[in-house]
């Protein structure tokens, strides 16, 4: 916490607003982040928690209020090499096969010139971030062989590759098993311990739990309490009733016509 | 006539570097639609390509040139469309591939232009390629060589994870046309040597040959470009040696030579990845869990080796003791 001064914190979002195809998603959103800050953010689905991460990142535009990335309003920000994403597992494999650290190697573009083949340093950050994640015995197999929680290691693995300052994770443990959980929380925990400030969704935390320094809980698109974690109830070790509606629901209109714009 | 007197005529040697050239460049981007899920957009660049060579043939212009633009600005709006259109791009594809087609047709109509000549482009003509044609052909293939290879980690890192690249960075639209267009301007470059009906095989065959054996991204795209290479000119030879006996269209002995291939790797795939589920303990999980050996103290948690057997349970996994199952979910167990 030695560079939480206001100029430079890495997220100040103010009176935040975001709407997919025209319909309001998230609205009246305040959020500073400070330097080494460990940041959950916890709701229902359809909550807006993924349309929030998606707007800090840049992904989704804002339709009102202003964000700071370290400083900068996002439109002029370039120093993306700050900035570490790992987005849902769902963007691990594709059409042709890719090994681990190919995957991994990705995460270097940001610090990368054009046409310049991979450095030493890089070559090192990569392999240290495969070891972080303890997959160094599994480097050349194809990211496809791997199970979900391996896939889910490997893209963070390729954020960590990057060495950003600060790291925005959707749903790290969604569908991932309780032991590979506590590995992801492992891996998680030598981020913090190297001072990185981590903002993540999660639907609930598990064994990430006693990482996080400040929940911040979104309801219908607001942020509903922002605060240290409540005693949580995660920690013990009992059968949670499932949610009243867990139906999957997202914000976007189902579109059918092949010229539709989503925004 | 003796092979070395066939080889040493001049248009069998420039049938042959064209061939090399287009072999390598047309898996080079195909690798890059491949990874995309887009194996069929060359031949959607061709079918619009056709109404482009027509368009050549009415005005007198270069058929190659006008293909060239009219591919990109086809490529370009599948792109486009793709982007914007979710799901439904496919029907969009679906769109261009008969507008073009259709137009190609009618424009070499209006321009009482035998259905011969459109042919050449239909099917590949490489043998008549002129001297000019080839000097094109060169410079356009080594060009998309230069950035597919150049490039490749800016665009395989776009074509792999597109919401990542943006946060690194990366202009992914950008990369997105790029490819395009370059998948655009290799058809035109193969369409003399197998047509542009077949185009999209020299781009897509050679790719899915060689990630049967493959396991990562750099290999697959070499492994592409060589069996391209050697697919186009080895189809080249067959197809100029069986001529002494029958005519033998050089364009579809390419690409029928290139499926060869694939047939003869797939069962070795099939063999390489059976053996590689044989490595994981549960032979029957299609979700291809295996076993991790980096675990620490341990603690009974369920997960792949805790040694109770795994069922894969649509997108979890259930670990079944004692006559029941039993899901890890976050902090507790599911029963199923």
């Amino acid at each position: 916490m030695s560079l939480t001064h206001t100029e430079t914190c890495p997220i100040r979002l103010t009176d935040g607003a975001v709407a997919i195809a025209g319909r309001p998603v998230l609205r009246g959103i305040e959020l500073v982040v400070g330097t080494g800050e460990f940041v959950a953010l916890l709701g229902a689905n359809g909550s807006g928690k993924s349309t929030l991460v998606r707007a800090l990142t840049g992904l989704r535009p804002l339709t009102r209020g202003e964000l700071l990335l370290f400083g900068t309003p996002l439109d002029s920000f370039d120093q993306w090499e700050r900035i570490g994403f790992v987005p849902q597992r769902s963007g691990a494999a594709s059409g042709v096969p890719a090994s681990v650290r190919e995957v991994v190697s990705s995460g270097r573009l940001s610090r990368r010139r054009l046409l310049r083949p991979l450095g030493a340093a890089d070559r090192r950050a990569v392999d240290d971030a495969i070891a972080l994640v303890g997959l160094a015995d599994r480097a050349g197999d194809g990211v496809g062989t791997l199970s979900g929680g391996q896939q889910q290691r490997v893209l963070i693995a390729r954020a960590l590759a990057g060495a950003p300052e600060l790291f925005f994770l959707d749903e790290p443990t969604a569908g991932v098993d309780l032991h590979h959980q506590q590995v992801l929380a492992d891996a998680l925990g030598a981020l913090k311990a190297r001072g990185s400030t981590v903002v993540l969704v999660a639907h609930e935390l598990g064994p990430l739990a006693p990482l996080v320094d400040r929940a911040v809980v979104m309801q219908d698109g607001r942020i509903a309490y922002d605060g240290p974690p409540v005693a949580a109830p995660e920690t013990d070790d009992h059968h949670h009733p499932a949610p009243g509606d867990v139906r999957r629901r997202d914000h976007v209109p189902h579109v059918s016509a092949p010229l539709e714009r989503d925004r | 006539m003796s092979p070395a007197e066939l080889f040493s005529l001049p248009f069998m040697q420039r049938a042959l570097l064209a061939a090399l050239f287009t072999g390598v460049a047309a898996p080079a981007v195909g690798t890059y639609l491949v990874q995309r899920r887009l194996a069929l957009m060359g031949d959607g660049i061709g079918h619009v390509a056709v109404t482009g060579v027509a368009i050549g043939l009415l005005t007198g212009w270069s058929p190659t040139w006008t293909a060239v633009v009219v591919a990109t600005l086809g490529a370009v709006a599948i792109e486009l469309i793709r982007e914007r259109g979710h799901t439904n791009g496919d029907v969009a594809l679906a769109l261009l591939f008969y507008g073009g087609l259709a137009g190609g047709v009618l424009v070499t109509g209006l321009g009482n232009q035998s259905a011969a000549k459109l042919q050449q482009y239909l099917f590949g003509s490489i043998t008549t390629i002129s001297a000019g044609d080839v000097v094109v052909t060169l410079v356009l293939a080594a060009i998309v060589i230069g950035v597919c290879v150049g490039l490749s980690p800016q665009l395989f890192a776009v074509a792999q994870d597109p919401e990542f690249a943006r946060v690194a960075g990366l202009r992914v639209r950008g990369y997105n046309l790029l490819v395009a267009v370059l998948a655009a301007v290799s058809v035109t470059v193969a369409m003399r040597t197998v047509g542009l009906l077949l185009v999209s095989a020299l781009m897509v065959v050679p790719v899915a040959t060689s990630q049967q054996l493959s396991r990562s991204f750099r290999t697959t795209l070499g492994a592409a470009m060589l069996l391209g290479a050697l697919a186009s000119v080895g189809g080249l030879v067959i197809a100029a040696f069986a001529s002494y006996r029958a005519t033998v269209a050089p364009g579809p002995t390419i690409v029928l030579l290139s499926l060869l291939g694939f047939l003869v790797t797939w069962p070795v795939g099939v063999w390489l990845r059976h053996r590689a589920r044989l490595r994981t303990p549960f032979a029957d999980e299609p979700l291809g869990h295996e076993v991790s050996h980096d675990h620490g103290p341990h603690r009974h948690a369920h997960g792949p080796d805790c040694g109770h057997v795994a069922v894969p349970h649509d997108d979890h996994v259930d670990y079944v003791h004692d006559g029941h199952r039993h899901a890890p979910h976050d902090t507790h167990y599911d029963e199923h």
